[in-house]
């Protein structure tokens, strides 16, 4: 007899129950805010998880998209007068495109060409927004509009915790799916040996292009969201130090594991919550995260456990 | 039917002309070697036909259409498939993955079906899975196929290497120093596992320095001496031939040829 | 004329400092095929130390001499305990140890020192002088000067010394020296050290003009490594002439185009080397082998 749950989508199952059963724990509606943030973050850093674990593509620019699906939401409610929703679409659409133009000339890159010429566009973007004060608003960033949907006012850090809750599920659905997929065999084997990838016919300009759009809309998707929930933007969103944030995130939750994606958000989300010296820190910290996990533990926190735990099991 | 021919083909880096107007011509169904001193071009001669560089000069056809230039991912698609001398093997992924990237030229699903994981996906990685154990089976891994790859000792790995190239059903199969480093148990099996892929219809090109192996298997061998050909023919030919022996085989060398029949 | 002439002057003076840290990306690079993205950070201490030395009393000389001492010992502590432990890895991994190291330093020395700008009393003076219509500033002498003694400096000790052929050695065939006697572990911990004392050279240097700050490293690396990239990954020469390069087009760009976007002239670079000629200007073409 069949079982009846495909055994594939248990991962997704244990993240839907965290999502839902959370919240029972929460002394205060603070909590629900932290949380919003830890799966915003997370969605993001899933996407950039299958950019680096998966393809093993460097990114250092990452918060670029992020400045861009949050800006999106901020520019065009304010100077168009498009509704939010919409815009949060058209951001992840202009994230997308951005990535599909940009990562054609970069993506031929490899090892720290590809890493310097992502840590650039970041830059960029960072900078575009800090200048065009008429639309952005400048360094002091700028308000961004409450979401509406269907008439009901979206704003609140538990409405903001079941969304982005439910949207982190599905973009962890996506990528599970992804990884076991011919596109996601395609992409691991193009991180361990492009030559021999190529070989085989994969297109691997094509397949890394293809992921670095994907990664891109989810950092997008994500943007918009703290964007909304926050209520207000400024361009640090898309500065490099963000963009070394979310790559910490997936360094310390385990580059290709995407449960380790939840991991490193909520590790680092909730870190200056608890220490509030922490913001003095923040830089040394990241920076030291990053060191010491890329020397001693390489894999990550979510693979080595999962390491430990099947050399106890025989 | 001519499967393969290149034609004035030659490149050079940085003044070295690595391979320098050399010519060559398989038909289909056979054992086709290339031997010739370690530098002599044999690799780089694999590396153009395989399309990971562009020759400078001469031109390139697979099965009457001209390939030239062509990319590895696009010669892959016509079928034609190689393993390499240092192992390029997806070291992260286990034995049954590394050949079911095989079959990705004959994978049908797209990244939205993908992402969505269509029942179409579902069906797609069970008809993969399948096709890989079977190619997995004619090396003889497929007990393996749920290890990690780098657990492997180096024999299996040259084995795995093969499976994977096979699971592109490739009509031609260039094989890249495949004994190297083997002992003679594993030089065996290779033999066996070459002998098979003709017996169905896969033309295999063999670049190798073991005599025994190149003099038992091949139908043709191409001796290569400084990027230009020295000589070509049957084995026969080819260790009875004086330049070759002198520039490649050695006294002892062709009496070793001469013993692999024996 | 005046005013393009100012330019060129400008843009020399902060080419000659992304020079410098090309220059260094270039030694590290050479010796151990690493990228190390701290290389903006030698150039942020060199600077900030000396201002905080200073403020606490040390006289300049000293108080400079002391910045490259310390800087120089960041250097060999960042080879010592993030690269060697890490020896062998991927290069994906060896990126991002060195981007950890970058941001870790950026984040003590927000600590240590201030989130301040500081800046330093230029060495002769801030009475600009006249020459062609553009008003030049002797610090900028002073900066081009330096950039050419320690170039100078640095080629006479390659080709000169037996210390340098063997970093030579290092640089074309790691394997090939290390078989012929070269302790290449030190020639690498080596090239750390003198990359570090050149940044912080040319932290010393260029702080009276472009003032410094705890995170100006950053920008630095991108333009720096930008200029090496330009010049041809590898090649020292080429690490000099893209520095001046940029440095001239982010000065001409800035004049003649929009100054806040100066910046992004660095990137646009990157991008379009990138695309259409990769190995740079003096760089030779790599071949993988398989």
């Amino acid at each position: 007899m069949r079982v009846l749950i495909d055994t594939r989508l248990l991962p997704v199952l244990v993240v839907a129950v965290i999502v839902v059963v959370l919240p029972l724990f929460f002394p205060s509606a603070y909590y629900f805010r932290v949380g919003a943030l830890v799966f915003i973050f997370a969605l993001a850093v899933v996407g950039l998880n299958l950019l680096m674990g998966f393809a093993g593509q460097v990114s250092l620019g990452h918060a670029g998209f992020l400045g861009i699906g949050a800006y999106a939401v901020a520019i065009g409610p304010v100077h168009f007068g498009v509704p939010s929703w919409l815009c949060l679409f058209i951001g992840a659409i202009i994230s997308g495109a951005v990535a599909f133009a940009v990562g054609r000339p970069i993506l031929k890159l490899k090892g720290h060409y590809l890493a310097v010429a992502t840590l650039g566009f970041g830059l960029l973007v960072a900078i575009v927004l800090t200048n065009e004060a008429n639309w952005t608003g400048g360094p002091d960033g700028m308000n961004v509009p409450t979401l509406t949907l269907l008439g009901w006012r979206v704003h609140g850090s538990d409405a903001w915790y079941w969304i982005a809750g439910a949207t982190f599920v599905v973009g962890f659905l996506l990528a599970l799916n992804l990884k076991e997929s011919p596109t996601g065999r395609a992409l691991q084997a193009i991180h361990d040996s492009e030559i021999a990838a190529r070989v085989l016919g994969i297109d691997v300009a094509r397949k890394k292009l293809a992921v670095f759009t994907i990664s891109a809309v989810y950092a997008s998707v994500a943007g918009s969201y703290l964007a909304l929930f926050n209520g207000l933007i400024t361009p640090d969103a898309a500065g490099f130090l963000n963009s070394i944030e979310l790559v910490a995130m997936v360094v310390l939750g385990g580059m290709g594991s995407i449960f380790g994606s939840l991991v490193g958000a909520a590790v680092l989300v909730v870190l200056p919550q608890m220490l509030t010296v922490f913001h003095e820190y923040e830089q040394a910290l990241l920076g030291l995260i990053v060191m010491v996990f890329m020397i001693f533990l390489r894999k990550g926190i979510v693979p080595s456990l999962a390491g430990v735990l099947s050399g106890w099991r025989k | 039917m001519t499967i393969l021919e290149a034609e004035g083909l030659s490149i050079g880096f940085g003044g070295v002309r690595a391979i320098d107007g050399v010519n060559i011509s398989i038909a289909a169904g056979q054992v086709f070697s290339i031997i010739g001193p370690n530098g002599s071009g044999k690799t780089t001669l694999l590396n153009l036909v395989s399309g990971i560089y562009t020759p400078q000069d001469g031109a390139i056809r697979f099965s009457g259409e001209s390939v030239t230039g062509f990319p590895p991912d696009r010669l892959a698609r016509r079928g034609l498939s190689r393993t390499f001398q240092n192992l390029q093997i997806f070291s992260q992924m286990t034995v049954l993955q590394n050949v079911m990237v095989g079959r990705h030229r004959h994978e049908r699903t797209g990244i939205l079906a993908d992402l969505v994981h269509w029942p179409s996906v579902a069906r797609q990685n069970k008809t993969t899975r399948d096709a890989a154990r079977a190619s997995l089976a004619r090396v003889g891994l497929v007990d393996a196929a749920d290890r990690p790859a780098g657990s492997l000792d180096y024999g299996a790995l040259k084995r795995l290497e093969i499976a994977r190239a096979l699971a592109s059903e490739p009509k031609l199969l260039l094989l890249d120093e495949p004994a190297a480093g083997c002992n003679p148990v594993e030089t065996q099996d290779i033999d066996q596992v070459i002998r098979s892929l003709v017996k169905d219809g896969i033309t295999v090109v063999l670049v190798e320095h073991d005599m025994r192996l190149v003099m038992n298997i091949s139908d043709r061998v191409h001796v290569l001496a400084r990027g230009k050909t020295l000589a070509e023919g049957t084995p026969q030919q080819v260790r009875a031939n004086a330049e070759v022996i002198e520039a490649y085989l050695g006294v002892h060398g062709s009496q070793e040829a001469a013993h692999a029949r024996a | 004329m005046a005013e393009l002439l100012q330019f060129v002057f400008s843009g020399l003076t902060v080419g000659a400092i992304y020079a410098l840290v090309a220059l260094g990306f270039t030694l590290i690079y050479n010796a151990s095929d690493i990228i190390n993205f701290a290389q903006g950070e030698f150039v942020m201490l060199g600077g900030m130390t000396t201002v905080f030395a200073a403020l606490a009393g040390v006289p300049l000389p000293l108080a400079a001499l002391i910045a490259v001492a310390v800087t120089t010992g960041v250097g060999l502590a960042l080879h010592r305990f993030a690269i060697e432990p890490a020896r062998g890895a991927s290069s994906v991994v060896l990126i991002m140890i060195t981007i950890g190291a970058s941001v870790f330093l950026r984040g003590v020395a927000q600590i240590v020192f201030d989130k301040r700008f500081h800046s330093l009393p230029p060495l002769f003076g801030n009475e600009p002088f006249r020459w062609g219509g553009a008003a030049i500033l002797p610090q900028s002498l002073v900066v081009l000067a330096g950039a050419a003694v320690i170039v100078v400096l640095l080629w006479l000790f390659i080709e000169r010394t037996l210390l340098g052929k063997a970093v030579i050695a290092t640089a074309a065939n790691r394997l090939a020296a290390r078989l012929i006697g070269v302790n290449t572990r030190r020639i690498i911990e080596f090239s750390f050290a003198v990359s570090a004392a050149i940044g912080a050279v040319a932290g010393i240097l260029i702080t009276p003009i472009a003032l410094t700050s705890y995170d100006v490293g950053t920008l630095l690396a991108l333009k720096g490594f930008a200029a090496a990239m330009l010049g041809g990954i590898g090649s020292p020469l080429g690490a000099v002439v893209g520095g001046l390069v940029i440095g001239m087009i982010e000065a001409l760009s800035a004049g003649y185009i929009s100054s806040s976007y100066k910046d992004a002239a660095a990137f646009l670079i990157i991008l379009v080397v990138l695309v259409a000629m990769p190995q740079g200007l003096f760089g030779r073409v790599k071949v993988e082998r398989v």
